[in-house]
């Protein structure tokens, strides 16, 4: 299988779809950029699809071209990781509307040789994973061993289970929810305005000039960041503490630590991320509502559903709080589904499922083994 | 089934083969395990204790972390053949209400709880002035998660009051089962299987 070029690191194809999308309009043709790690077996069937969040990319456990860092889950995903690629054919897909290779606004449409921007449709988390299934398709998966993933990763995990219900033994959803609330649109909203106030931002059409709207987007990622830590956390990792500085300025430096550390995950933020595809992602996630095409009943999105669940929520998330994943188990339940669900304590927030966390690797190192003797 | 608890062994020996269960206060996932093995059941387990979730989520069970005095609402009615609670009962702060979730959610329920008008116990208070620490009530007054003893013959009138009707009964003293005569005094432990009437 190795000298199947579809297959391994950096890969990249453009397939003609189309991806039939929510607003009635179809995309094609498709670019996907995607990673693989470990290999498909004989019957095709040891493939674990991890679908990302937000700002994240398909490097889950190899080095970011652009920032040289490692994967953002390397404590996760390896051999030997609970998601162990000696066993497992592990496939990450940079999503639709993202800037890291897939169709997003920052590509070239073919109709009018330019740049998308704003006339890239507005897409939805549904649309990401039936343009996800495209692929699979491409690569010969029909059916998934496992669909793992955290935040967004986990709407996508959930639709995947309700859409394509034949094509997913298990589905792993982590620190997510089934329906953004007004608060999670509320800060989406902040993020988006502050791009769309940026002077370079200019309707979108920013990329044939020399300046992006790196300004806004700093602050949409600055606003975005306070809601995936938690104040906890934050107060353990910078208190009233000053940074660089004996006294306070009495001016507007970033006299506090908490400032500068946000300034910094701003500013390092515009280096990897397109603005644009920002506005697309969090709109996307705005209108996921898994029960809205169900009569508003979620239950009824699993009916008669044969996939395993293990739902994971961490105490201290107030952006997808316990709550919300009680409501999917609920759900679950409801649809006599077979569902697991533990909620974790971590100080560090939403952001807890991207850190080392044992117990996270313990509960699902189990529920992964126990899917391949079923 | 010879390594399970022995009210566990019970409950696992009078469950029908292929039934699907609802184990409220599963622990480790024992029972649930040893019924999917030897009964083919369908089993669902709540568990209050996460490292006991982990346990049960590893043997390939489906469990959910919750709390039988807050969690059974969530499910539907009559969902599973059994409902069951091990030794759990008296660890509830509305008794009444899980049992009520119980009877609603399964067909049946089993129900197991150690019997505080057990001899041992009752000596143990009545000659020693204090509260009683036994092999199935370890744990002393302050720290013990037991805060609703119950005696079998308080349970029976409880069910009569609510027109629970009794399926089976079971007791064990000294994890050896015996017969039901004067089973308020003798038993250590009782097993019932219940239906609503």
């Amino acid at each position: 299988m190795s000298e199947d070029e579809r297959f391994g690191l950096n890969k990249g194809v453009r397939l003609m779809g189309p991806v039939k999308l929510d607003n009635g309009a179809e995309l094609v043709p498709v670019d996907f950029a995607y990673e693989t790690y470990g290999e498909i077996n004989e019957a095709r069937d040891n493939a674990i699809l991890i679908c990302h969040a937000l700002t994240m990319d398909q490097y889950v456990a190899s080095k970011h071209p652009a920032t040289g860092k490692d994967g953002w889950w390397t404590s996760m995903v390896g051999e030997d990781k609970p998601i162990d690629t000696s066993r497992f054919c592990v496939i990450c897909i940079n999503v639709l509307g993202s800037c890291l290779g897939s169709s997003g606004p920052a590509s070239v449409d073919p109709a009018s040789g330019n740049q998308y921007g704003m006339d890239f449709p507005v897409i939805t988390i549904a649309d990401m994973v039936r343009a996800q299934a495209i692929l699979l398709d491409h690569l010969e998966i029909e059916t998934l061993a496992a669909v793992i993933g955290g935040s967004m990763g986990g709407m996508q995990a959930l639709s995947w289970a309700s859409i394509f219900p034949d094509r997913v033994r298990s589905a792993i959803v982590i620190a997510a929810t089934a329906r953004h609330s007004a608060q999670n649109i509320a800060f989406h909203e902040v993020g988006r305005q502050a791009i769309m106030a940026d002077p370079n931002w200019q309707g979108g059409n920013y990329y044939e000039g020399d300046a992006a709207p790196a300004k806004g987007l700093s602050v949409a990622r600055m606003a975005a960041h306070i809601t995936y830590m938690s104040e906890e956390g934050l107060t353990e990792k910078f208190g009233r503490n000053l940074q660089d500085r004996d006294a306070k300025s009495f001016g507007f430096g970033a006299d506090f630590q908490v400032e500068s550390y946000l300034r910094h995950q701003g500013s390092t933020f515009v280096d990897r991320f397109d603005a644009n595809s920002y506005l697309y992602i969090t709109r996307a996630m705005d209108y996921f509502d898994l029960a809205e095409a169900h009569d508003g009943v979620l239950a009824k999105a699993f009916t008669g559903t044969k996939t395993r669940f293990c739902l994971i929520s961490f105490d201290s998330d107030w952006l997808y709080p316990t709550a919300e994943s009680r409501q999917i188990v609920h759900a679950l339940n409801a649809a006599g589904a077979a569902v697991s669900f533990v909620e974790l304590s971590s100080p560090f927030g939403h952001d807890s499922f991207l850190l080392d966390a044992p117990d996270m690797n313990r509960i699902i190192d189990g529920f992964l083994k126990a899917g391949e003797t079923s | 089934m010879s390594n399970l608890r022995p009210d566990l062994s019970i409950i696992a020996n009078n469950v029908r083969d292929g039934a699907r269960i609802l184990d409220v206060g599963c622990g480790d996932g024992s029972l649930m395990a040893a019924l999917r093995d030897t009964k083919k059941v369908d089993a669902r387990g709540v568990e209050i204790e996460p490292s006991n979730v982990f346990a049960a989520v590893s043997k390939g069970l489906s469990v959910i972390q919750g709390d039988a005095d807050t969690d059974l609402a969530d499910y539907p009615d009559n969902g599973f053949d059994y409902a069951i609670l091990s030794q759990t009962l008296q660890t509830t702060h509305r008794p009444d209400l899980v049992l009520d979730h119980l009877l609603r959610i399964g067909d049946r329920a089993f129900v197991s709880f150690p019997n505080f008008a057990y001899w041992r116990v009752r000596s143990s208070l009545l000659l020693g002035g204090r509260m009683p620490v036994t092999p199935h009530l370890p744990e002393g007054w302050h720290d013990t998660p037991n805060i609703h003893h119950v005696t079998i013959d308080d349970f029976r009138s409880f069910l009569k009051s609510r027109k629970v009707t009794v399926e089976g009964e079971w007791f064990l003293s000294g994890n050896k089962p015996r017969k039901g005569g004067l089973a308020n005094l003798m038993a250590e432990h009782a097993v019932f299987l219940l239906r609503k009437s």
